[in-house]
């Protein structure tokens, strides 16, 4: 058997459900005389909602049309590009989460190469034309050709790989550091996907260096061709800079320490896609293809691209289709918004909903001064953001048009959705929702921000508690792209369908969570903070205990996390919580100490510790536990949260572990690497039954 | 403002033309694609022209819905990028339609309206079918305003062999031969090719490719085989598939300037327009338009049919070119006509045909600088003939 049929008996029999993407080939005659150009169309037979993607049925597809090509003598050149909108956007990942041993996934990998590399191998120059989206081995499909155009309409071009735990594999690692040179491409493999999977438009990659010429999208294609037609007489030259002879070694030395300062090892992909990138300056195409493969084999085969492909499916699914969210057809139309509250969080939300709905919407505060306030907040972010052209003048006049601000409430009568931001106490909001509901409409929403107190406690005073729901945001607003929806005891599905709506329409995932103490996202970063404070409390030493969790890449250490949140704020969060579950929620004296000390955090500005703040933590609070070391408070916090999430499923507070993980990733920032969190739990050992079955977030059994 | 000034056609480019219907080039193509392409070429292949120069652009288009609806003038302008500060419109006289919308911005620069003006035309007849749409007036047969064979191109074609019994199908067909042979040979010299503008087209089933030729001609064609075809008009009629032009896709522009801007911006014009006429006939023998029109624009231009070194005459129907000739007393096969052969062989993409006939007429002029005039004509559905006479300026 031939190595093809090898690959073909290993990877194709069971990859039936893949979407196989086309290698339509056409004769394309050149302007001015330059000959024909064989010319591959990818193209999967659906529109542009559904991208080219490779598996191997595509990749021997691919391998066909090469074939045929490479067996004619009449060419001039060979031409690749896509669909109208998309050239291919990578790997076929469900087909990726199907492999389960080393020889598949050493097999994908060859099979890649094998057919991408006969782009840059044949007999006649090469010409990839991206004309829309190329990410991943869609891009690599453009690196093997000799010459690239791109579309300056191109919105996305992107290797995002390490995002989910791999490596771009097909050739990225190495044809792009020779291309662009090993910054451009260090951006490209490791830095954007990094940095919220960041993306280019097509003329950043140009400038980058990934593509040879930019042409507008009106005529791409002809341009391209007429382009291409001119390399092959020689009116254009294409000249590259040699980056070869350069000393990559600094280059490469500081991404990886800017990797480790994020992720402390958490994540192999990077790191993995760095060695591969040093590796290029001097491999052979067979030598760095070849350690392309074995980085392949390992991460395909390694639970962090399980926990990444499971963390990816979370943010691009079910994040869409809320569980248990009610019809969406039972949503009232929202014409206008009230917000009670004219402080930072309030004004925030004001220019969120004047943004994403364009409708009206009322402030109102009992202080004129404070009212003005957050009127002048809410018209300076929108002069910031026509200065940087986000907005248009005219829309600009017309969202400082539409945020206004009231000292009464009033001002509600013909408001469908009226959310409050006061004081975090039951009996102050009680008192506002009273007087709001004196005023507006029977079906109007009224909605809470609380991040903590209990919805149908909330609404047990008034006429119509049917209308009341939790609506709560992650600070900042307008960024953090979570929404926890929170069903109280009496609030009806045309509520919660409207609130559903609302939040698809301020362009946030919502997930539906029970009316319990702090909702899902606090409630275990609470107890997470509860379990390290604790710990220090008992005597651990505060930079010990800070950096305990390190290895799990997380987004932040504990104290840099209550001085973003702010101590008091998590000083009422804990006691919230430890009201609520005394057992497993402490209160630490030592943190209503910091709070009492007006102390912003442990931290100076720049980042250094407060020695005064981190005094009033010394010496532990006489608890008889004493000091821990740093593994033993990473088992304790990893133990608790574990526990506190199986109590949360026991209790219903969300459908399934799956919401859990996807409040983490959009709520608190936990990486893809570690699934949110359950799946790490999983895999260390740490869950007292597994939250997900082998082969959900983790490689099969 | 100058009360009258001379205006001269620049430059002109169009699409290859293809064949309608869904295995024709342009099969899964958008007219306003098309025309999209023409535009944008026109400006690269004229770089002394700044974009916001260009005044207005007038798009013609016979069927004004769908992709060629829109507005098209203003909605290809506005999809080719150039500055939205630039106009546009849409004009109809069917198959004058280009030719028209030369004429009335060339109106509007002699009047001093606009200094620069993009004028062309679009039909998609695969994607818009002739007669689309149509709802005509009941009074047009109750009150015997026009004959019912007026709306039926080909009927009006055969009523003309009525009119002209000489002109034989024999006659006809030799005519269409000839065009074909002119247009085969027009290609092998090179004619025809610098003013194409290759064009991607893609089908769902076979990806992308390039329209670089016309579609329609077919060299080789012998009299014997178009004596074998059918006359789909009358029995034992006259009028063939043979001897007509087809049904196409295409589109065509180009850019009209005022002769001083154009000096002014250092462009450099092909032709100044002489004088231009449209006439109305009956719309049963449509085909008679260009006798007229001609007549009345020879007349306004204080010219002779024997001043004219060059007849760009769109071959709507081998009969209606022939009517012609024979009116002026030109041969059938008189060198002076058509010399790169017409629309029985390009093919007839109504709207936009009038633009292949001056773009045309500019490549003669180049070849042939001892030809001072040359007329640009066409007969236009529902009885109606145009024509525009230019003068050299190679």
């Amino acid at each position: 058997m031939s190595t093809l049929d090898t690959w073909r008996a290993l990877l194709t029999e069971r990859a039936t459900d893949e979407v196989v993407t086309k290698a339509l080939v056409r004769d394309v005659e050149l302007p001015g005389g330059a000959g024909t150009m064989a010319l591959i169309t990818l193209d999967n037979g659906f529109d542009h909602t559904k991208p080219n993607t490779f598996g191997p049925h595509g990749l021997f597809a691919l391998n066909g049309a090469l074939s045929e090509i490479a067996e004619r003598t009449d060419l001039a050149a060979v031409g690749v590009t896509g669909k109208p909108f998309v050239f291919g956007v990578g790997a076929d990942l469900k087909g990726a989460a199907a492999l389960t041993t080393r020889e598949e996934a050493l097999a994908i990998g060859a099979l890649g190469h094998h057919v991408f590399r006969r782009l840059g191998e044949l007999g006649v120059p090469s010409f990839a034309f991206v004309n829309g989206a190329a990410m991943g081995g869609g891009l690599e499909v453009a690196l093997h050709c000799t010459y690239r155009t791109i579309s300056s309409g191109v919105p996305a071009v992107a290797l995002p790989e390490c995002s989910l735990g791999l490596v771009p594999g097909w050739g990225g690692t190495q044809l792009l550091p020779r291309l662009t040179g090993p910054a451009n491409a260090i951006k490209l493999i490791v830095e954007n996907p990094l940095a919220q999977n960041r993306m280019t438009r097509g003329r950043e990659a140009f400038e980058l260096g990934v593509a040879d010429a930019l042409f507008e999208p009106a005529d791409f294609l002809e341009e391209s061709l007429r382009w291409a037609a001119r390399v092959l007489t020689g009116e254009v030259t294409v000249e590259r800079p040699d980056h070869t002879a350069a000393d990559w070694d600094k280059v490469v030395a500081d991404a990886r320490f800017l990797v480790d300062m994020k992720l402390h090892g958490a994540a192999p992909a990077p790191y993995r896609a760095l060695d591969l990138v040093a590796l290029a300056r001097t491999a052979s195409r067979d030598e760095g293809f070849a350690a392309e493969d074995e980085a392949l084999a390992d991460l395909l085969l390694s639970d962090e691209l399980r926990a990444g492909l499971y963390s990816f499916d979370l943010v691009q699914r079910r994040a869409r289709r809320p569980a248990g969210a009610p019809d969406a057809s039972l949503a009232r139309k929202v014409t206008k918004v009230g917000v009670v509250g004219a402080g930072l969080m309030a004004s925030q939300m004001a220019l969120l909903f004047a943004r994403r709905l364009q409708v009206p919407v009322v402030l109102t505060d009992l202080d004129q001064a404070r009212l003005d306030k957050g009127v002048s907040y809410v018209h300076a972010e929108v002069d910031k953001l026509a200065g940087k052209g986000r907005v248009s003048p005219d829309q600009a006049n017309r969202l400082k048009a539409l945020v206004t601000g009231s000292l009464t409430k009033d001002a509600f009568a013909d408001a469908d959705f009226v959310i409050e931001a006061v004081f975090e106490d039951l009996t102050v909001k009680k008192q506002v929702f009273a007087e709001v509901e004196a005023v507006v409409r029977a079906d109007c929403v009224l909605a809470t921000n609380t991040s903590s107190l209990s919805v149908t406690a909330m609404g047990e005073d008034l006429a119509h508690p049917e209308r009341l729901v939790g609506f709560h945001f992650f600070n900042p607003v307008a960024v953090m792209p979570l929404l926890e929806i929170v069903r109280g005891g009496a609030t009806d599905d045309a509520t919660l369908a409207t609130a559903f709506a609302v939040g698809k329409a301020l362009k946030k995932s919502s997930v539906l969570v029970k009316d319990a103490p702090a909702f899902v996202v606090n409630r275990l970063l609470t107890r997470f903070m509860g379990e390290v404070i604790g710990a220090v409390d008992e005597g651990t030493p505060l930079e010990a205990a800070e950096h305990a969790l390190d290895r799990l890449g997380l987004p932040m250490t504990p104290f840099a996390l209550l001085q973003l949140v702010g101590p008091a704020v998590g000083l009422h969060v804990a006691e919230t919580l430890h009201e609520a579950f005394p057992d497993r929620f402490g209160v630490s004296a030592n943190l209503a100490k910091l709070v009492a000390a007006g102390k912003p955090g442990v931290y100076r500005p720049d980042f250094s510790l407060d020695e005064e703040a981190v005094a009033l933590f010394a010496g532990g609070s006489g608890v008889a536990d004493g000091p821990s070391t740093a593994d033993q408070v990473r088992v304790r916090v990893l133990r608790a949260l574990a526990g506190e999430i199986r109590i949360m499923l026991d209790e219903g507070v969300v459908a399934a572990p799956q919401d859990i993980d996807l409040c983490m990733i959009l709520g608190a920032g936990w990486p893809f690497h570690l699934g949110g969190i359950t799946p790490y739990l999983d895999r260390a050992g740490h869950s007292p039954s597994r939250f997900l079955p082998p082969g959900v977030a983790s490689l099969p059994a | 403002m100058p009360s009258s000034r001379d205006v001269v056609f620049v430059d002109g480019v169009r699409t290859p033309f293809g064949r309608s219907g869904p295995k024709g080039l342009y099969a899964e193509t958008r007219a306003d694609d098309l025309v999209v392409r023409v535009i944008r070429e026109l400006m690269r292949r004229n770089p002394a022209l700044p974009p916001e120069r260009v005044d207005e652009v007038a798009i013609a288009a016979t069927t004004q819905i769908g992709d060629q609806g829109l507005t098209i003038g203003r909605s290809a302008a506005v999809l080719a990028g150039l500055p939205k500060s630039v106009p546009g419109y849409a004009i109809d006289r069917m198959c004058a339609g280009a030719m028209t919308a030369v004429t009335t911005v060339a109106g509007g620069i002699a009047f001093g309206a606009y200094d620069v003006a993009i004028a062309g035309g679009v039909e998609h007849m695969g994607r818009h079918p002739m007669g689309e749409g149509v709802d005509p007036n009941p009074r047009f047969l109750s009150e015997k305003l026009v004959d019912p064979s007026a709306l039926v191109m080909g009927m009006t074609a055969e009523n003309l062999h009525d009119r002209h019994p000489t002109i034989t199908k024999e006659r006809a067909d030799a005519y269409a031969v000839l065009s074909q042979e002119k247009v085969a040979k027009a290609y092998a010299d090179g004619k025809i090719q610098p003013d194409l503008v290759p064009t991607a087209v893609r089908t769902a089933e076979k990806g992308w490719g390039l329209a670089t030729q016309d579609e329609a001609p077919r060299p080789g064609t012998t009299l014997e085989a178009l004596g074998t075809l059918k006359t789909p008009f009358r029995p034992h009629g006259h009028v063939t598939a043979g001897n007509s032009s087809g049904i196409n896709d295409g589109a065509t522009g180009c850019v009209v300037a005022a002769a001083d801007v154009a000096a002014e911006l250092g462009l450099t014009p092909k032709m100044r327009l002489v004088s231009y006429a449209f006439a109305g006939v009956d719309p049963e023998v449509m085909g008679v338009g260009p006798i007229p029109s001609t007549e009345r624009a020879l007349r306004l231009a204080n010219l002779e049919m024997s001043d004219i070194g060059l007849i760009e005459i769109n071959e709507a129907f081998a009969v209606q070119v022939l009517a012609f000739l024979e009116h002026f007393g030109l041969a059938d096969d008189d060198p002076r006509v058509n010399p790169y052969g017409g629309a029985i062989a390009f093919g007839h993409p109504l709207a936009s045909s009038g633009v292949r006939l001056m773009t045309q007429l500019a490549r003669q002029f180049g070849e042939r600088p001892d030809v001072r005039y040359g007329i640009t004509t066409m007969c236009v559905g529902m009885g109606m003939g145009g024509t525009v006479i230019w003068e050299n300026l190679a």
